[in-house]
């Protein structure tokens, strides 16, 4: 399908702070950029949009000197430079946010804040910058809480006073809404919009047209490594957009079936009654919570930061240490937790390893490697996980495929109660419909499933019933948009 | 195979990085033997000697050596492997030294075999009891064990002291130290002439099944599975993560006194002061030169005790300190683990993390 390249024109400025041209770089025989063009414009947010592996990250790598290029050059206000580690992106004032944090867990949050500054480690100075830029940015973050013990939220807010922290003119942040509710994503885009008319040059990584469209003013669409669109932002409909991402083929997954009655009458598989508890870790807390699941159904589960959402998942998952006659579940569960680094594999292990993780407690005697090799190499064809091989170490493998084979392995026992959290955070349309797929299939199957998601248009389409937790209290919400988001926030 | 060309390329940089380790050391060693005023063709020539360069260097001074650095080695592998630093290594080799010595002076009748089978598990048993401190004061208050087990070897040390002037001191009460061992509780040796004795067997069999449980057995599994990460190991793995590193860290506190007892039983037939000479560092040593892994440790041990060899015989021939040894042990672990970092970071830029193939 032919979409219209434009390099040229509105989008170039002479003064650019930063203008990457003709950007190529291979890992090993994968392509990841293909002469890529980005021109980012002083006191303008820029949206790079693309699927995952469009080689979005990897461009902005380059920008921030993590990756050195293989050919292409770079400039810097119209300046040819060449960076070789974010030490020197930072002293040209460019700062970079992560998908995957890099704060220091058992640091504080001021700690954390003035790490990689210059001279002396003043707290009390630096407390009062941090909480300056937090000001700035409406958010609350306080300064002697450790990372460990944040919401991936609270975690991305202080690596953006980080950031900010440093003084920067360009800031980088990939895929910054992906880990924040609705209204903390929306306060993002907002704060971001003022950096910008305040001077700073953003460049926004997403694959969420809505969001760079709320924010941008200039987008570029990667596709397989190149460039395929670039230009004004509200010069481009959504249509070409969507097509210059997807590339020829660009019909959206099939929209779920919905089925409203039939399930109440089906057996009751999980249900928590009257259940009050705390997690002594985040002090997330859940008060007089009752719920049930069916066989056959997807429910839904929605709720901001701190809602108890987090802790009702993990009850719902038999993750949280408290046996109690309040809670009855089976014994069959699968999990696919958010935080899938954190929580859901070994990144260091190898994919066999990661699969003989699952339920690793019960088995006892001699390590039948063979079967788990023969059994990985079944669930890598089975749900497309492209890797080289079983043996491969997971860190090799992209966000999108590392969470495939997390489902597989959670999947294939056929569980009759799935927890899945934000199972398609961060995945292209494809991969996260066909996780969508896996669990309406699950569902037909008789499985019980629970959904939470960031996304509240996915949420509704997905799920038979939602249930919405506010300030530790869980209550059955209607199937729109509106009315989750009205629950999220405690309105009636 | 694409795979089996980049693990044999992988294996291949390991050795590039343990041979230029290698000779950097022994550069950088030449460099300050010279500087401090030393031959060093002489130094070299008395430390080739000392290690290897008869039969009784290799057999008496070399490999008997290694014993104890094997065990220890082992014992601190297997330990860090589940994410538990014990740097305890010491104390746990006292104590069991003095309940093998304990064990091994009474005056039981028995066949000599049992006696020593009897010491040997009593040091295992010391080693075990003196980490259990340190492992319940981990699992039930989160004591942070590196400070705990250093703490215990300062109190080893003191209990040996008082023991080897009291209820274990010698008879005639002159010396500190205790008796020495009937003939017929000392491990055999296993060449007539030699001080090598059987406790290499038992190091090897150590070394070998330490490698077969990490890596074939699902408890095994579980260790490294805890030791990787412990959040997903317990959220997708079920597994207890407490209580895993707990065993783990109580067989690794046998291990040490299990190595403690077999150097009274093999080599000093007596228990006295200065028994160890900091060989729970050394075991954190040739456990991290052999990254860790148990067969590996079979061979750090033996390069490490050659290098403890081959310092004696300079201290003797060239009079060179043989302190030296601690130094070019230090530096050798240091250039290993400098080498594998820059090899590891080399592959991760390699490596795509969002590759376009998504």
């Amino acid at each position: 399908m032919a979409v219209p390249l434009r390099t040229d024109g509105a989008v170039a400025g002479a003064e650019a702070p930063l203008e990457l041209r003709g950007i190529s770089k291979q890992f090993g025989h994968v392509v990841a950029l293909d002469r890529a063009d980005f021109v980012l414009r002083a006191g303008t947010v820029h949206a790079l949009l693309g699927e995952n592996g469009a080689g979005k990250t990897s461009l902005m790598r380059i920008a921030y000197g993590m990756v050195q290029p293989d050919s292409g050059s770079l400039r810097i206000d119209g300046r040819e430079r060449r960076l070789r580690s974010p030490r020197e992106a930072l002293r040209h004032r460019i700062a970079m946010v992560h998908q995957h944090f890099s704060l220091l867990p058992r640091l504080t949050a001021v700690e954390n804040f003035a790490l990689g500054g210059a001279g002396r480690f003043d707290r009390g100075q630096e407390t009062e910058r941090l909480m300056r830029y937090a000001e700035q940015l409406g958010l609350f973050i306080d300064p002697d809480t450790r990372p460990a013990d944040m919401s991936a939220a609270e975690q991305q807010q202080l690596e953006i006073a980080k950031a900010l922290g440093r003084e920067c003119r360009v800031l980088i942040l990939d895929e910054p809404a992906a880990v924040l509710s609705p209204a903390h994503a929306d306060a993002l885009l907002q704060q971001i919009r003022a950096l910008a008319d305040a001077g700073a040059s953003v460049a926004l990584i997403t694959h969420k047209i809505q969001d760079a469209r709320a924010v941008a003013d200039d987008v570029t669409v990667l596709r397989k490594g190149r460039t395929v669109v670039t230009g004004i932002m509200s010069s481009m409909d959504d249509q070409t957009l969507f097509a210059a991402m997807l590339g020829e083929s660009s019909s959206e997954g099939a929209r779920s079936d919905r089925r409203i009655a039939a399930v109440q009458t089906a057996p009751i598989l999980a249900a928590i009654r009257a259940l009050t508890s705390e997690d002594p870790r985040t002090h997330e807390r859940l008060r007089d919570v009752s719920l049930e699941i069916h066989r056959g159904e997807i429910v839904g589960i929605a709720g901001l930061e701190g809602s108890g959402h987090r802790l009702l998942l993990r009850v719902l998952a038999g993750r949280h240490g408290v046996l109690s006659d309040a809670i009855s579940l089976p014994q069959d569960i699968g999990f696919i937790p958010e935080d899938r680094e954190r929580e859901a594999v070994v990144a260091d292990f190898d994919l066999r390893h990661n699969v003989a993780l699952k339920d690793a407690a019960d088995r006892r005697g001699w390590i039948p490697w063979r079967q788990w090799t023969e059994r990985t190499r079944a669930l890598m064809t089975e749900y497309d996980v492209r890797a080289t091989s079983p043996r491969a170490s997971m860190r090799t493998l992209s966000g999108g495929n590392q969470q495939k084979l997390v489902l597989a392995r959670e999947l294939s026992a056929n569980p009759s109660l799935i927890v899945a959290e934000n199972p398609t955070r961060g995945l292209d349309l494809r991969a996260a419909g066909a996780i969508r797929e896996r669990l309406r299939t699950a569902r037909s199957n008789g499985a019980g499933v629970v959904f939470y998601s960031t996304d509240l248009d996915e949420l509704a389409s997905e799920a038979d019933r939602i249930y919405v937790a506010y300030a530790g209290r869980v209550r059955l919400c209607a199937l729109s948009r509106e009315a989750i988001g009205r629950a999220m926030v405690g309105a009636q | 195979m694409s795979t089996s060309i980049t693990a044999r390329g992988r294996a291949l940089r390991l050795v590039y990085v343990y041979v230029a380790a290698a000779a950097a050391v022994i550069a950088l060693a030449a460099v300050l033997l010279s500087f401090s005023g030393f031959s060093v063709a002489n130094a070299a020539d008395a430390a080739w000697r000392g290690a290897f360069g008869s039969a009784d260097a290799v057999l008496s001074s070399t490999l008997v050596r290694s014993i104890p650095f094997m065990l220890l080695g082992t014992a601190v592998a297997l330990a860090f492997r589940v994410g538990v630093f014990n740097i305890g290594g010491d104390g746990q080799f006292l104590i069991g030294a003095a309940l093998a010595t304990s064990v091994a002076l009474a005056p039981w009748s028995m066949p000599g075999w049992v006696h020593l089978i009897l010491a040997l598990g009593a040091g295992a048993a010391g080693g075990a009891l003196w980490g259990l401190i340190p492992a319940l004061l981990r699992r039930r208050w989160g004591v942070f064990e590196v400070l705990s087990t250093l703490m215990m070897n300062f109190v080893a040390v003191h209990v040996i002291s008082y023991l080897v002037r009291g209820p274990l001191q010698e008879p005639t009460r002159i010396y500190p130290q205790s008796s020495t061992f009937a003939e017929g509780v000392r491990l055999p040796s296993v060449l007539d002439g030699t001080r090598l004795h059987v406790g290499i067997y038992l190091a090897i069999v150590i070394c070998v099944l330490g490698w077969i449980w990490l890596f074939s057995r699902e408890s095994g599994l579980r260790a490294r599975l805890t030791g990787a990460n412990p959040i997903a190991a317990e959220s997708a793995g079920r597994i207890d993560t407490a209580r895993t590193s707990f065993r783990v860290f109580i067989v690794s506190a046998a291990l040490c006194g299990l190595a403690g007892s077999v150097e009274v039983l093999g080599v000093t037939f007596a228990l006295y002061e200065n028994l160890s000479p900091g060989y729970g560092f050394v075991g954190v040593a040739v456990a991290l030169l052999a990254a860790l892994h148990p067969l590996g440790v079979l061979a750090s041990a033996v390069v490490l005790a050659a290098i403890d060899a081959g310092a004696g015989a300079m201290q003797r021939d060239a009079g060179i300190p043989s302190v030296t040894a601690w130094a070019v042990q230090a530096l050798l672990v240091l250039a290993v683990l400098a080498g594998r970092a820059l090899v590891n970071r080399a592959r991760a830029q390699d490596v795509p993390r969002t590759p376009v193939t998504a």
